[in-house]
Parts: structure tokens; C-alpha cells; sequence
């Protein structure tokens, strides 16, 4: 059975249209291999006679009860078998199209795909939506199974036929095919052993197939890549190192590199590859799940893209092009937010724009369809709610890839064809360009906090003019300083005449710079570790946004004063009556507890 | 990389996912070899801490070394370990070992209701309190929305057909027909309220994996699992009165290894000694949709 264990095994995805026979090839490739445990071939043939039922290969696969009922595969069941060179790992892709989902599952993994056509029923729907999902998912490796010759009575003309039509689909799709097999599962012709009924094949058996495919190779010789798990610091275990955990997707690091955090552009050089159990690693290479330290105490989350400062960077926008495959019963549709996962990077995304949807099982195009359906592939435009690192497929596949969350599901995926321009490119790029050079302090982020007992977070009233934004602000600053807070009220007037003393007042062009400009204030003072209360008229969501790109999104903490909201800005906390500048600050003072940016009293 | 650092790297990046992504998260430990490899690579993944709490069912009718060896290594890794059981029915002694109960019924109450009720918060917890060297009630009910669990898929079959995040529904049903599509890298890690999803690092380890693993890793098993001079060992652990031990002189990890890989198990089944999978042919599997792990 699943007794020898190697670097050569090899994970395997059997694809093809509904009762083609899949299972029944896997079923006699396990017979004819010897790689059934004991007795399972009996009790399969035992159930069988109890049931009254003629034996089949595909049963020995079928092992759930309401499997075997429906009598299709339902899932990419994991089956080990061995030849004489090497383990293999089938996930068995199931063919009924409501099962799509399953398949990729099983596909996404391989290294290889056999694809199971019918002979009696040639080339069928899902033969080529399987096909268009194999390439798709980055799978080059193919053989084409044409099963059930014995229907056809072995006859090579009909043989011919599919391997030419199919060929051509494949072509098309840039594909082409390692092999094409003439087989009989149910009668075991070229599954294991060469055919006495096909004397015009001389090619391989399946199993011979098999043994020639060879294992994918990891992205060894691409730049670093690794997308940011977590930062471990366990201090209560009475373990002070501050660890940036992840696995690496491509390239590889060592001690002395310095590293680039995308999308924030944050810098530092690794200090320490760390292990448990482990010999010390000087080197950490692609495929290994790792952690490492840093000579600097710099500021990173979950999300980051780690790479290396002397090779290529990975891209970084808020709007990227995509090539997607759509799995959910609910159409993916434009106005409705999503979650866009890439690496361990989650932000919210909302389909722009559709260029076209290509029909998988037949590569037609539509290019006027206003949504996507289910199993429908398609050319889209995302765009996201904040900025996230990725690279583009053709480039690093590890990190061009994405998944599309909807309704707490993964409903779709896709692949990066290219990073768009956004509105807020102009600004991050001047931030990446500020992180990339910031001089970093001895005192940690962790330090201060501890120190002034406070998280330093951007405080933003807002709301319609006179609603009490200031009073309320100034309240607020007085209340948290007689609590011993480090907190500092910026009245926007003190920025206009001093920092933005350069920029032409009133004039609605600058506002991006102004803000921009705002933004860069209130990331020094949030650096200092200090609570920091910002008064604005009317601020959008668009104008959140453009200040999250410089100061760390989960720093700002936003307040609506007033009844009437007059814009699209998703505050934390509204207010909508001014009712005194003591009985505002108070709730203002409570929202902040709740985040536990300051403590409650005992 | 080799086929076991693979393994390994894999299994420790779902395990820090997991880790990250649910708020209330716990790791079933059996102390089988199974769940004690999983701990392990968690104590890899976390760089020598297990920042997640340990949940063991204690159907009291465990062989009596498993408690022990359970609360040595808690002792030993500063584990945060928590053991929940069916009192009721252990008080009434509805047990198949008293005869009052089939073999099924019997796992239905101690393995399933009480892995249920433990996991929701219905039941009491114990934690143990590393001063005072003892278990104590556990005051925290909240239910565990992320489930983590040491199942393989060449097991049996209903577990090849698990996924690494695999939901549970409000009725910690397992809806093997549809469940969510799980490609590269990316899991199903968000959820509705109610509904809990089971985490498994494990699936794509085979039995050899597992003892190889522990070979090179010199992870410290439970002695059942070798032979003590009788002739006898366990290869799959459970309930004392329902686990039979198999024939076999293997002493040592390499002598297990040895045995899997050429001697007389290299083709019988693992879970072949244990009673409740012949009882009904689709049970194991209807035990599982319940909950049973």
C-alpha cells in the first residue's frame, strides 16, 4: 500500500466528462499494482455479490455510502498507489459539472493530469472545460486517456478522430497533450499492461506514462518571495525574539539579506533564520515554512509580501487586471464587495469591470455579459479596497494567484495578468519611497505602548461645519490628558499656515496634498506613540482611504458628529447629536476603551 | 526538500493559518501518534510554544498510560490543556464495557456527544493549572470556531474525502457533497456564525510518514504502541476495552518503521484492530458526520 515514501511521488489528477471512467482506470490501476490493502478487493466483490451487482473497478474508490448511491465520484478523494519507480497521489477529480469545485481542489495540487475521454462518446463538454481548468491552474503536464476502446471495438480510425479533435482544443489554449492512450479500464488494456487488442498503438501504457512524467520543479531561481503568516512574539513564554513567520513561495534568503515588506515598502536586514529543533540556517530556501528576526524593530502585519532589496519587486496596486474562473452558484456581479485573498493578503474588492467571458467548454467569447456565472471563465478588472503585493503570472505563479471570498466562501479564482493604475498610486509610492528610508528608532512600536500605556492611534472627527467637531476634539484632548494619556489635538489651521504654507489655499486641486500632507503629521505623531486628534470637514471614504495609505489603517479610529451624514465615509462611531463637549468626549473616550486603545479603570 | 520536510513545511503552514486566522481555536490530542505528531509541528510552527490550547476526551476507559503520558508531556511542554467527558453517562454507566450499550452507542456518547458538548461549551471543561499541578473547572464556555484535528486521509475512506479546512454546520454536520473548493494555498477560513470549521495538517501523511517523522524527530511516544516482551503491541489506540493489541515484536521506532515498510503490515489496514469499524459497514462514516474523529 503506502508504504514507500520519496521525493519522487508524484501528485496525480485524474479529469474528464462524467461516466467517462475515470474511477474505473484508478480502480484497475490500484488492482493491477498491488496497491489495495488486503482484502479490499474481496470485500468490494463481497458488497457487490450482496447487492446483486456487477463488479466494477470504480467501486473499490467508492467508499462512502451515498457515493456509491449516486454512483459518480464526488469529490477529489486522495488514492495512493506505487509502481516500481514511484508513490503517486491521485486526486480524483470527479467529472459531473456540479462538482467543478471539487476537481480544482484535486487539480490546483497536481503535477501532473490524465485526462479520460470516452471513445464511444468522443469529446464532450467537460473533456474541455477540464482541459481549459487544467491549464488555467498551471498544470503541464497532460495524457490523454481515450477509455472504452473494447465499445468501439478497438478500432483506430475512432481513436484517431478524438486525439486529432481534441489536439486542436488543446492547441488553442496553448496546450499540448504529453501523450494520447488507447485503453480499456474495465478490461485493463494499457492501463498496466500493453494491449493485444490494439496491435496499430506501440505508445506507452498508462502506467509507463506515469513513470515519464517528471516532478514539478519549486521556483528556486525566482526572486524571494514570502508571504507574511504572522509576527510571533511570545513573550509570556519567557521568549523575547520577535519572529516574521511565513512559508517561502520562491527564491531564497539568508542571514545579512535586507528584506522589503510590500505593500508597506518597510525595510531591515534579517538578523536570524529561526527553527525549533533545528540545526542553525544561514539559508532558507523555497518550499520550507520558516520564520526569521530582524535587526530592526519595524513595524509589519500578516498580509505583507516579504522580498529581497537586491532583486525584483514584487508589484504593488489597489486595481489589477485578472483572469478568473468562477465556482459559486451566485453570479459574481459588479456593486457587492468581495474579499480578494492573495498570499496571506485579504482586502475587499469589487469587480469594475468585465472585458470578456469565454465560454470554457467551448472558447467562444462574450464580451457584453454584465456578470459572471457559475463555471463561466472570464477577463476582468478588480478593484480593491486598499493596495496589496502580488507579482504577475508569467512571472512568480506562487504570487500572482488569488481566490474571491463571497458569502464566507472561496467562489472563485484567478490569476494576475497585470497591476492598473489607482487613484491613490501617487501617494503610496511617496510612502513606500518614506518606509524604504526611515530611520529606524531602538524603541519598538511594542515599547511605547507600554510605556505611555496607550496605543497611538489617529482620532478623525468629522461631520458638516459648526456641529461641535472642535469643542469636542479640544474636550477630548483635556479629558484624555488629565487621564495621564500622551494625546495632542492638530488643529487643521496649524497645518495650513506652517507645513502647507507652500501649497495655494483654496484651491480644490491640492486637497490630495493636502491631506497627503496631513497624513505624513499624523504618522510622525503616531510614531512618537502619541493619541492624536484631527478635526475635518466632511471627510469621504476616498479621503480615508488616501490618509490609510500613509498611516496604518488599523491606527485611525473615525467619528461622524451630526445628525445629517453627508458623505460615503464608513466611520467607527456616529454621533448625531452634539449634546456637550463633556457628554461627546465621554462617548468618544468609551469608543476608544472598547478598541482598546486606552483601558477601562479598574 | 524531502518527502518528509515537505510534509512538515506544508503542515505547519496550515497550522499557523489556522492559528491566525481563528480567534477560538484548540487542538484535539488523542496522545495517539497521530495528534502527538501534530503537537509537535506546533510546537515547530510556534518556535517551541503551543499558543493553542490542547483538548483531550477522556472517555475514562482510556488505557490507563495515556493519561499519563498525557500530563507528563503537558507538564513537560507547558501544554494548555483541557480535557472534557460524558459525566452523565459515565455516572448512569450506559457504557458498552458495563453492557449497556453497543459498541456504537457507546462511541456515539463517549467520543461524539462529549467531543460535541466539550467543543460547544455545553459540558464542563478542565484545564489544568500548571501551579497547582492538578485539573480544575474551566470557567472559559466559549465555543471553538476552528477545530484542529489529526486525521489522515489513507486512514479509511470517508477521511480522504476531508479537506484541509473542512465546515461543520450549526448540527456539527459534514456535507461530503458539497463542500468548498480549497486551491492553492488558500483555505476556507471565514464562516458563518454558528458554524465551526475542522482544521486537519495531517491529511496528506500516510501511517509511514507518521512513524518515519517520528524516527527523525525523536518525538517521545506513548510505550503501548511497543512491545514490552509479550509479543504484543498497539498500532492504533483507543478505549482499553474496544483496542486490541496486534502480534508483533517491534520494541523500538525503527523496529516500527521496519515492520511498516516490509514486514507483515505493510498490507493490512492500521484501523484493522478496532471493533466499532466492522460493526456497520458505512459507520465509521456516520460516526464521522457526527462529529467522531
Amino acid at each position: 500500500m503506502n508504504n514507500k515514501t520519496g521525493d519522487k511521488d508524484l501528485n496525480l489528477v485524474i479529469a474528464g466528462h462524467v461516466d467517462h471512467g475515470k474511477s474505473t482506470i484508478i480502480g484497475r490501476m490500484l488492482a493491477d499494482t498491488d496497491s489495495l490493502p488486503e482484502g479490499k478487493l474481496e470485500q468490494v466483490k463481497e458488497t457487490c455479490r450482496k447487492n446483486s451487482k456487477p463488479f466494477e473497478y470504480a467501486f473499490l474508490l467508492d467508499a462512502l455510502k451515498d457515493e456509491q448511491a449516486q454512483g459518480i465520484t464526488i469529490d477529489s478523494a486522495r488514492v495512493f498507489f506505487q509502481t516500481d519507480f514511484r508513490q503517486y497521489i491521485i486526486l480524483d477529480a470527479p467529472g459531473h459539472i456540479e462538482f467543478l469545485k471539487n476537481m480544482v481542489t484535486g487539480a490546483a495540487r497536481a503535477e501532473a493530469a490524465l485526462l479520460v475521454i470516452d471513445a464511444s462518446e468522443g469529446v464532450k463538454e467537460n473533456s474541455r472545460r477540464h482541459g481549459y481548468m487544467l491549464s488555467m491552474l498551471g498544470i503541464k503536464q497532460i495524457a490523454v486517456v481515450v477509455n472504452k476502446m473494447d465499445l468501439v471495438d478497438y478500432d483506430e480510425d475512432t481513436y484517431n478522430e478524438i486525439v486529432a479533435e481534441y489536439t486542436e482544443f488543446l492547441a488553442e489554449l496553448g496546450m499540448e497533450a504529453e501523450t494520447f492512450i488507447p485503453v480499456s479500464g474495465m478490461l485493463g488494456d494499457n492501463v498496466a499492461d500493453s494491449s493485444e487488442n490494439m496491435d496499430w498503438y506501440h505508445g506507452k501504457t498508462v502506467l509507463e506514462q506515469l513513470d515519464s512524467f517528471e516532478n514539478e520543479a519549486l521556483p528556486h531561481n525566482k526572486p524571494f518571495r514570502m508571504p507574511v503568516q504572522d509576527v510571533y512574539k511570545f513573550t509570556k513564554g519567557g521568549d523575547d525574539r520577535r519572529i516574521v513567520a511565513g512559508t517561502v513561495g520562491a527564491g531564497e534568503l539568508n542571514i545579512g539579506d535586507e528584506v522589503v515588506f510590500y505593500p508597506s515598502g518597510k525595510k531591515s536586514t534579517v538578523k536570524t533564520i529561526e527553527g525549533f529543533k533545528e540545526d542553525q540556517q544561514h539559508k532558507v530556501k523555497v518550499g520550507k515554512a520558516t520564520g526569521f528576526t530582524l535587526d530592526e524593530q519595524i513595524y509589519i502585519t500578516r498580509g505583507e509580501l516579504a522580498s529581497r532589496a537586491d532583486e525584483a519587486e514584487p508589484k504593488v496596486s489597489a486595481r489589477i487586471k485578472a483572469n478568473l474562473f468562477w465556482l459559486a452558484r451566485q453570479d459574481l456581479v459588479k456593486d457587492k464587495v468581495y474579499y480578494l485573498k492573495v498570499g496571506t493578503a485579504k482586502v475587499k474588492a469589487r469587480l469594475e469591470k468585465i472585458n470578456r467571458v469565454i465560454d470554457a467548454s467551448n472558447l467562444d467569447q462574450d464580451e457584453s455579459k454584465e456578470k459572471i456565472e457559475r463555471h463561466d471563465v472570464a477577463e476582468v478588472v478588480f478593484k480593491l479596497d486598499k493596495a496589496m503585493a502580488f507579482d504577475l503570472a508569467g512571472e512568480i505563479e506562487e504570487t500572482s494567484r488569488f481566490v474571491i471570498v463571497d458569502d464566507f466562501e472561496i467562489a472563485g479564482g484567478g490569476i494576475i495578468s497585470e497591476a492598473m493604475e489607482d487613484e491613490q498610486s501617487w501617494v503610496r509610492e511617496k510612502v513606500m519611497r518614506r518606509n524604504y528610508n526611515w530611520e529606524q528608532s531602538l524603541i519598538s512600536r511594542e515599547d511605547r505602548a507600554e510605556k505611555y500605556n496607550q496605543k497611538s492611534t489617529l482620532i478623525l472627527i468629522t461631520g458638516e461645519e459648526d456641529v461641535g467637531k472642535k469643542p469636542t476634539a479640544k474636550a477630548l484632548e483635556k479629558r484624555l490628558f488629565n487621564d495621564g494619556k500622551v494625546v495632542y489635538f492638530l488643529g487643521i489651521g496649524n497645518l495650513l499656515y506652517g507645513v502647507d504654507a507652500d501649497i495655494k489655499n483654496g484651491d480644490n486641486g491640492h486637497k490630495e496634498e493636502h491631506l497627503r500632507r496631513l497624513a505624513e503629521v499624523s504618522h510622525l505623531m503616531l510614531d512618537a506613540g502619541a493619541i492624536l486628534v484631527v478635526t475635518a470637514v466632511e471627510l469621504s471614504q476616498s479621503d480615508l482611504e488616501l490618509i490609510k495609505t500613509t498611516v496604518n489603517p488599523q491606527q485611525i479610529e473615525t467619528v461622524w458628529l451630526g445628525d445629517r451624514v453627508t458623505t460615503d465615509l464608513e466611520f467607527d462611531l456616529h454621533i448625531p447629536e452634539f449634546t456637550s463637549e463633556k457628554e461627546v468626549s465621554g462617548q468618544i473616550k468609551g469608543l476608544l476603551q472598547d478598541r482598546g486603545i486606552i483601558f477601562r479603570p479598574w | 526538500m524531502d518527502h518528509l520536510d515537505k510534509l512538515e513545511s506544508r503542515s505547519i503552514h496550515i497550522l499557523r493559518e489556522a492559528y491566525s486566522e481563528f480567534n477560538n481555536i484548540c487542538m484535539l490530542w488523542s496522545v495517539g501518534k497521530d495528534s502527538t505528531v501534530m503537537l509537535w509541528l506546533a510546537r515547530k510552527a510556534f518556535f517551541g510554544h503551543v499558543p493553542i490550547p490542547l483538548v483531550h476526551i477522556d472517555t475514562s476507559y482510556m488505557i490507563p498510560e495515556m493519561i499519563e503520558h498525557r500530563d507528563k508531556l503537558a507538564k513537560k511542554w507547558n501544554l494548555d490543556m483541557i480535557y472534557g467527558q460524558d459525566e452523565e453517562t459515565l455516572k448512569a454507566g450506559n457504557t458498552f464495557p458495563n453492557g449497556q450499550a453497543t459498541h456504537l452507542e457507546c462511541c456515539g456518547r463517549l467520543k461524539t456527544d462529549a467531543l460535541k458538548n466539550t467543543l460547544n461549551g455545553n459540558w464542563r471543561r478542565y484545564r489544568y493549572n500548571h501551579n497547582k499541578d492538578e485539573y480544575e473547572l474551566d470557567d472559559n464556555r466559549e465555543p471553538y470556531t476552528g477545530v484542529i484535528v489529526g486525521a489522515r486521509a489513507d486512514e479509511e475512506g470517508s477521511r480522504s474525502k476531508e479537506r484541509y479546512f473542512s465546515p461543520r454546520d450549526r448540527n456539527n454536520d459534514w456535507d461530503i457533497g458539497d463542500q468548498p473548493p480549497e486551491f492553492w494555498d488558500q483555505y476556507k477560513t471565514d464562516f458563518a456564525p454558528g458554524t465551526h470549521v475542522r482544521i486537519h495538517p495531517l491529511l496528506d501523511w500516510t501511517e509511514l510518514d507518521v512513524w518515519e517523522y517520528i524516527q527523525r524527530e525523536k518525538i517521545p511516544m506513548v510505550s503501548l504502541y511497543f512491545d514490552q516482551g509479550e509479543g504484543k503491541r498497539y498500532r492504533s489506540l483507543g478505549c482499553g476495552p474496544c483496542t486490541e493489541t496486534v502480534d508483533s515484536t517491534a520494541s523500538t521506532v525503527d523496529e516500527v518503521v521496519e515492520e511498516l515498510k516490509t514486514g507483515k503490515f505493510s498490507n493490512i489496514a492500521e484501523r484493522d484492530g478496532r471493533a466499532q469499524d466492522k460493526e456497520d459497514g458505512g459507520g465509521l462514516e456516520e460516526l464521522r458526520k457526527d462529529g467522531y474523529m
